[in-house]
């Protein structure tokens, strides 16, 4: 532990080693994002260019007007805010009584109908793909965000009812047992009384569902034909006039629908490692 | 949960109040067991029944039964009609044990490596831990872009920078390996994430214990941290298995769905049913998967003895 008083030398190595690695590790998470962002920002002519020119090129928000001029893109974006606000509310609502539920209840069954959600959370979404798309079809549905609203319920409910019973045990239940005494039924005890202490963990709960759902692919890409959410149209974004790949409004687009996760995750760091150690670790 | 038996607004018996109250429950639980019967239970029948069906999407009421065909079928001709003799599935399936056991492999040790460090004490440490947080909350698909663009043999850092313009994603064998770095890259944070959320629940005046009687650094990680950290580290591995098992994102973004279909048995499955419309056959390999999931999942949970609450 004296090191640094026995044997500085061999302390100052160490200490640089570490910070090396930090660099290491800090220029290896963010380095990607960074290069799509400088991307983003250039012309296409200068994609060419040798990294050292490229960095220093001119600064153009061209691919961003560009992508913000598209109606795919518009499109995606509308629908995809639709999807994922639309499956999270209603997530929280439902899973909300059901947390309470399993959280504070005690009736026979319970541990069976906590593994079930826990087996929906693992299921692989492949296996429901040909069930859901003939439900789909039969509902009239296809092409409809409300049907990708329906379909995301089946890894947005788990998630909410999975994480929320983990709060709602830590809750101290005096609050709720004098709502009881009162007479308050469980709904006006949920509403009145749990949900004003639970706020955190809804807001928690209902970003990391929201993310899930902003991210989703194969079924967007599947149950949709021309109403397409924000993935699928940065999957499939081809250029009006060019026979390549159009790099440079790709990254924009990327950059639009990345950058307000990154701010909203930043915002609510320690929330979400505890959403996420809630949803994980516990269960 | 005690309810004073004599309170006056509430003359009831306490055993009265628990059946009332397990009534109330079922009341709670039930829109969520309807939504789940409605969006996975239905589905997954419905999928199991087509398996045993030869049908097309578009038609699926015109169907005709054929057990197990859609697994296992040779025509009198000498026609092999099951996925499971087809080599196509088998390559699927190959490459996505490959991948998965490669990639949560290094995610685990990058991550633990990211967590050990976060997890001291430095100048700047903040930072590091916000900016484990970036790979993670970028979508998947748009990190498949971001890395399809450096891997771009005319355009991109890698492909062209590092790699001199060789086409790494045209090359199967390349491919596999660049997908599983991108994968890595994208949810050792993830990883960390959980890793570190055990870490700091760890005692430390077991470290300080250690300390005292001289134990290295080294030999506490193996004799303290890792042993301590086994429940935190296996439930992240289960999820993060079952994740890379049913990876399709990466696949279809960076090689196209064709290519897709011979690196993931998510991508198989999907190009069956969906580009090629054959939905009893597509089916079939949906089940397949869903066992296969089903089979590591409680292999892990036996083996291991995960527990889950």
């Amino acid at each position: 532990m004296n090191l640094k008083t026995t044997n500085p030398a061999l302390y100052y190595l160490q200490r640089a080693a570490f910070y090396l690695l930090v660099l290491v590790i800090a220029f290896y998470l963010l380095a990607p994002f960074f290069w799509a962002v400088l991307t983003s920002l250039r012309s296409p002519g200068d994609l060419f260019l040798p990294p050292a020119q490229f960095i220093t090129a001119e600064t153009t928000f061209q691919n961003y007007t560009q992508v913000f001029a598209n109606p795919n893109f518009q499109r995606g974006l509308l629908y995809s805010l639709i999807v994922a606000v639309g499956s999270v509310l209603i997530s929280l609502l439902i899973g909300s009584f059901a947390a309470y539920a399993l959280g504070r209840f005690r009736f026979s069954g319970k541990q069976i109908i906590m593994y079930v959600i826990l087996a929906v959370s693992v299921f692989p979404q492949i296996a429901v793909l040909s069930g859901l798309y003939t439900l789909i079809s039969n509902l009239g549905l296809y092409n409809n965000p409300v049907g990708l609203i329906l379909t995301y319920l089946i890894f947005t409910i788990p998630f909410t009812v999975w994480v929320l019973t983990s709060f709602v045990r830590d809750i101290p239940g005096e609050l709720e047992e004098a709502a009881l005494v009162d007479g308050a039924s469980p709904l006006q005890t949920l509403f009145q009384v749990l949900f004003p202490v639970m706020m955190p963990a809804l807001v928690t709960t209902g970003l990391l569902a929201f993310i899930n759902a902003w991210n989703e692919y194969l079924f967007a890409l599947t149950f949709t034909s021309t109403n397409r959410t924000v993935p699928v149209v940065i999957a499939n974004y081809s250029g009006a006039t060019q026979f390549d790949q159009p790099w440079g409004p790709i990254m924009a687009a990327s950059i639009v629908v990345t950058v307000p996760l990154i701010i909203l995750v930043l915002v609510f760091q320690r929330n979400i490692v505890s959403g996420l150690t809630a949803g994980a670790v516990k269960g | 949960m005690t309810v004073n038996p004599t309170a006056p607004a509430r003359p009831v018996r306490t055993r009265g109040i628990e059946a009332a109250r397990a009534r109330q429950a079922i009341w709670l639980l039930l829109p969520t067991l309807i939504a789940i019967a409605l969006v996975a239970g239905y589905p997954l029948y419905r999928t199991i029944y087509f398996s045993l069906f030869e049908a097309n999407l578009t038609t699926p009421d015109q169907r005709t039964f054929v057990g197990l065909g859609n697994f296992w079928f040779t025509t009198e001709d000498g026609v092999a009609l099951g996925f499971l003799q087809d080599p196509k599935w088998w390559g699927a399936v190959k490459n996505t044990l490959l991948f998965t056991v490669v990639s949560v492999f290094l995610e685990t040790v990058f991550g633990m490596i990211i967590a050990l460090v976060v997890n001291s004490t430095f100048k700047g440490r903040g930072l590091l831990r916000t900016a484990m947080l970036v790979p993670w909350a970028i979508p998947t698909v748009v990190s498949a872009q971001m890395w399809s663009y450096m891997y771009n043999d005319s355009f991109g850092l890698i492909g062209r920078g590092l790699l001199g313009g060789q086409a790494l994603l045209a090359n199967t064998d390349s491919a596999i390996w660049a997908l599983i770095a991108v994968d890595v890259w994208k949810t050792t944070s993830f990883m960390a994430l959980l890793i570190l959320a055990g870490l700091q629940s760890l005692p430390s005046d077991m470290y300080e214990a250690a300390d005292m009687d001289g134990a290295s650094k080294w030999t506490q990680f193996w004799r303290l941290t890792l042993p301590l950290l086994r429940p935190a580290l296996l439930v992240a591995l289960v999820f993060r298995s079952l994740d890379a098992l049913r990876v399709f994102d990466i696949m279809s973004v960076m090689l196209g769905n064709v290519n897709a279909a011979a690196t993931s048995m998510t991508g198989y499955a999907r190009q069956a049913l969906i580009d090629n419309s054959l939905l009893g056959f597509g089916s079939a390999v949906s089940v397949a998967i869903f066992l296969i999931i089903m089979v590591i999942v409680v292999l892990y949970v036996t083996a291991f003895r995960v527990k889950f609450d």
